[in-house]
């Protein structure tokens, strides 16, 4: 062993003494900030409902907490919510599905190939400029009023970044570790399998997550366009019957919604990323 | 053996980076590559590993002629360039992959021993210092037991002290199965610690200036007058390379027998 690797050695030794030490103390730490995101949101909630109770304001337009709270139970009592919150599911799902899908082919396919990405690609930016709200009129003419419109706009929505992400990451694998794959005479598929995918796992796993966000935002466009279920129809009848705490219970459930299936993502896709050395909560 | 006739490389731009190479190393032979800047020391080794392709001349190693990357012919890279997803065994065994999981985990493991490393074998290149990642590289080229090992400046960014030991680990797998070495290195004492031949090289075009045998044992003895007469011969061929790189030399003097007094 040379001086410097026992030096180092050393230095890992002593640096997992000074954790151990911490693990005790930086347990509560972590559970204090984790709650500390959680006094904001409480104080606004039971400042406003002082604010409704004392008569200080009338809490007509913007309910009280507790309204919201009521109307979200009475909802999931009736079973309301369950056919809602699938229905919306189901959509962004499938539509997620069907863009990650073709995202992350065609993303593939420009990003290995010169002549595919001189012939799509500039296409597909061009595509990326038109808002994907446009495509809604054009959707219904085509696909009907049903679920097949909804489904293509939401895909539609996911397929960008997701399609970019994976061009992009294919792009800038290093050239460097491509060519030890070369050194090793690693046929084509092999050098995809073996180096090109797992380089491309993390900006891939990037890219699905503001997919999936974006499933979110467009499933909302979509049950706009006329839905009879989901929480974007409970949004819209709460406007038009002027039931505010309605929309705000709605509201709630897409942001438990979308945090829940992003942690998801985040944990099924995680036993993929082991080796990474960032911290990827971060991100 | 490696043979080189003839050979020279001209970029797609004009410049013309090595002009007319020819060397033969003996097999077993640990040869360095020495020169200047811009004297096509590594498009040599890149040549030599099939990477690139020459304009003029040919390679062969043993029989076979080398236009593509080939089995016989391993390289270590100027960085250790590991596969940050797969770990110390894992990516050792990355030439193996005809090996059964673990007939090729226990020659990773054994090659590993051999550098040092038995303790890392499970571990993530991340965790690995820059003198530990450049071991599992070396280790990765030369598991598969090829009959040429290229090196090009493999230690240059280390410091002198892992730079010394990693000199060790090197001879250590080189003497198990005695592969010929082709080694790139801008250091004299590296050149002459390591190479049985010192092939120094000049610039623009890159040429073969001077072939110095070295005439030392091994192990070799870094405080030694010969050791020290060695570097010298090689520091006085390098400068005059650099001064007047248009009248090559190009014939194998013998300084070891010159050193016995």
């Amino acid at each position: 062993m040379t001086v410097t690797d026992a030096l180092s050695a050393r230095q890992a030794k002593t640096a997992e003494h000074a954790g151990a030490a911490a693990s005790g103390a930086s347990l509560l730490a972590r559970h204090w900030k984790r709650l500390l995101g959680l006094v904001l949101p409480i104080a606004l909630a039971l400042g406003w409902e002082a604010a409704v109770a004392s008569g200080l304001v009338a809490g007509r337009l913007m309910p009280a907490p507790s309204r919201i709270w009521a109307t979200l139970y009475t909802l999931a009592q009736t079973g309301e919510l369950w056919t809602h919150v699938s229905a919306t599911m189901a959509r962004v799902m499938a539509g997620f599905a069907i863009g990650a899908v073709a995202g992350t082919a065609i993303g593939a396919l420009t990003g290995a190939s010169e002549f595919a990405r001189r012939l799509l690609d500039p296409t597909l930016q061009a595509l990326r400029a038109v808002p994907s709200i446009a495509w809604v009129p054009l959707f219904i003419l085509w696909l009907g009023i049903f679920e097949a419109s909804k489904l293509a706009l939401i895909g539609l929505g996911v397929f960008f970044p997701i399609y970019l992400g994976v061009a992009g990451a294919i792009m800038s694998v290093d050239r460097k570790l491509v060519e030890v794959g070369r050194v090793f005479r690693l046929s084509r598929p092999a050098l995809a399998l073996r180096v090109l995918l797992p380089a491309v796992l993390p900006a891939w796993v990037i890219a699905l997550r503001s997919g999936l966000g974006l499933g979110f935002m467009f499933v909302v466009a979509a049950e706009f366009m006329g839905a009879s279920e989901g929480l974007g129809y409970l949004l819209v009848d709460g406007q038009q019957l002027g039931k505010p705490d309605q929309i705000l219970a709605a509201i709630i459930t897409f942001a438990v919604l979308g945090k829940l299936s992003d942690t998801i993502l985040l944990a099924v896709t995680r036993p993929l990323l082991t080796w990474q050395d960032t911290t990827r909560s971060r991100l | 053996m490696l043979k080189i006739q003839n050979l020279s490389k001209t970029y797609a731009d004009g410049t013309q980076a090595l002009r007319d190479i020819s060397l033969e190393i003996g097999a077993g032979t640990i040869a360095a590559v020495i020169g200047g800047s811009g004297c096509g020391k590594t498009t040599l080794l890149r040549l030599i590993a099939g990477l690139d392709q020459p304009t003029h001349g040919g390679i062969r190693v043993g029989a076979e002629a080398i236009s593509a990357p080939h089995p016989a012919v391993g390289i270590v890279f100027q960085e250790p360039r590991l596969f940050p997803w797969l770990d110390v065994a894992a990516n050792t065994g990355f030439g193996l992959r005809h090996l059964s999981r673990r007939e090729r985990n226990s020659r990773a493991t054994e090659t590993l021993a051999r550098v040092g490393l038995a303790d890392h074998v499970g571990r993530w290149p991340r965790e690995l210092s820059g003198g530990q990642q450049q071991r599992v590289s070396i280790a990765r080229a030369l598991v598969a037991e090829p009959k040429v090992a290229l090196l090009d400046e493999p230690f240059s960014a280390l410091d002198a002290f892992t730079r010394a030991s990693l000199h060790d680990h090197l001879l250590t797998l080189w003497s198990e199965f005695r592969p010929t070495i082709v080694m790139v290195t801008h250091d004299v004492e590296e050149a002459v610690a390591l190479g049985d031949r010192v092939v120094v090289m000049s610039p623009r075009p890159g040429r073969v200036y001077e072939e110095i045998d070295i005439g030392l044992g091994r192990p070799r003895d870094r405080l030694s007058d010969a050791f020290e007469a060695a570097k010298r011969r090689v520091h006085k061929s390098l400068s005059e390379s650099l001064a007047d790189p248009n009248a090559p030399r190009r014939q194998t003097v013998a300084t070891g027998a010159a050193l016995w007094w």
